[in-house]
């Protein structure tokens, strides 16, 4: 503990030692050029990069996000989209099998009276050739049963023919009544 | 107890205890506060050049270390006080700030144990940077004329009163800040370093002294431990209070309105 100079004992601490002053200046200048030129530079690079790194990390978050709803409001685009599609698909096949059925229908109908039609016409021909054959068979059979029930051969052409002649009319007579 | 101590033979340390003799050799700058000064111009280069040098965006712890303290200063002290243009002066306040530091700091280092700044040559040089600084960005912004009509006649002060503030305001700024700055560290350090001596010799002679002495040396001792403590707080503070006002001079420099 023997450190202090008798000698040195009345300095008074507030007057500077030029030694001291030059090295003061000398190390402190070096220091901060040293911390100017490799340290402060440095450091602000690593905090540009964590910002940037933070601030793209962020964009691109929020880019991801933009796309999300992009694709978001895309699909629902679609999706109204597809369902107009499908109401108006329905209302044409509404409209269309409307417009199927009354066409068969009414191709029914007309099939229905074609028939109507030609069944009446063919019942109209057979009715023709039916009363062609009874005016025939009638004839013969009544002169037959004539000459059977009158008991004589009727050999007389002349007179054979005016039977006939009279029973038709009576048949046609009838006929007209009914 | 004062009596016993000086019967003893017992010298309280002085401001003599601060001048210590060359550490080798008989030149003036081999003295161990100069010593000391080129040292902490080493460790803080080899530091901050280490921490700093990868530049990585996933710090190492080194970097992590390095950056609290770069962060701090650049954040806290530029940004915060100085405003939008502070990074032009933040290499300036870095090296104010870890200079201070780490010489405050070997005041309590075992071994190398003495505050540089105890001795006033260096904060007088300190001081001279941001004195010049906050000058200069003065004048460099406001011009010459403005710049000293603004410091001696303060704007928005009836006319009068100029008697009175316009000395104030000239010492203010040519002489009370920078002497300020500079004494506020020096006295700090100066008496912080005295009062540990005070215990830690005042517990070495009461150890060498009768029975009743030894039995009290402990407490001079615990309190030299406890006072360690202490001063490393002030240091740290001191460090940070230098840095914090010589921004502050800038700042006030920088903006239109003195």
């Amino acid at each position: 503990m023997k450190t202090r100079f008798a000698a040195e004992a009345a300095t008074n601490p507030l007057i500077p030692h030029t030694a001291e002053l030059i090295v003061g200046f000398i190390a402190f200048t070096l220091l901060f050029l040293v911390l100017r030129k490799a340290v402060v530079p440095m450091f602000e690079k690593a905090f540009a990069a964590r910002t940037e790194a933070i601030q793209g990390g962020i964009e691109k978050a929020e880019r991801a996000q933009a796309e999300a709803a992009e694709a978001l409001q895309s699909y629902t685009a679609q999706l109204a989209d597809a369902r107009g599609e499908a109401t108006k698909i329905r209302e044409e096949a509404r409209v269309q099998g409307a417009a199927i059925i009354e066409d068969l229908r009414s191709r029914a109908q007309e099939e229905a009276a074609r028939i109507t039609a030609q069944a009446h016409a063919s019942i109209e021909a057979e009715r023709q050739a039916a009363i062609t054959s009874l005016r025939l068979e009638v004839g013969s059979l009544a002169t037959d049963l004539a000459s059977k029930i009158v008991g004589e051969a009727l050999e007389d052409q002349a007179r054979q023919s005016r039977v006939v002649d009279r029973f038709l009319e009576d048949l046609a007579s009838e006929k007209g009544r009914n | 107890m004062r009596a016993f101590a000086f019967e003893g033979g017992f010298v309280p340390p002085s401001t003599a205890d601060f001048n210590l003799p060359p550490a080798f050799g008989n030149s003036a700058f081999t003295t161990k506060p100069i010593l000391l000064v080129f040292l902490s111009v080493i460790l803080i280069s080899v530091f901050f050049i280490a921490s700093s040098r990868k530049a990585l965006v996933v710090p190492t712890k080194l970097q992590f270390a390095g950056e609290l303290i770069y962060g701090f200063v650049r954040n806290d002290l530029g940004k915060e006080i100085i405003g939008a243009e502070f990074m032009r002066f933040v290499p300036l306040l870095f090296s104010l700030f870890t200079f201070i530091l780490t010489n405050n700091i070997f005041g309590i280092v075992p071994l190398l144990q003495f505050p540089a700044m105890s001795h006033v040559s260096f904060p007088y040089v300190l001081a001279a940077f941001p004195f010049i600084a906050f000058h200069y960005v003065g004048i460099k912004k406001q011009g010459l004329g403005h710049y000293l009509k603004g410091i001696a006649f303060m704007p928005g002060v009836p006319k009068a009163v100029y008697i009175l503030l316009t000395p104030i305001e000239i010492a203010t700024f040519f002489l009370v800040r920078p002497l300020t700055l500079s004494l506020r560290l020096f006295a700090n350090m100066f008496a912080g370093h005295l009062l540990l001596l005070v215990f830690i010799m005042g517990g070495d002679h009461l150890i060498k002294g009768v029975i009743g002495l030894k039995l009290v040396a402990p407490f001079s001792f615990t309190l030299g431990v406890v006072m360690t403590f202490f001063e490393f707080m002030v240091q740290c503070l001191q460090a940070y209070i230098f840095t914090l006002l010589s921004a502050l001079y800038i700042a006030g420099a920088l903006s239109d309105e003195h």
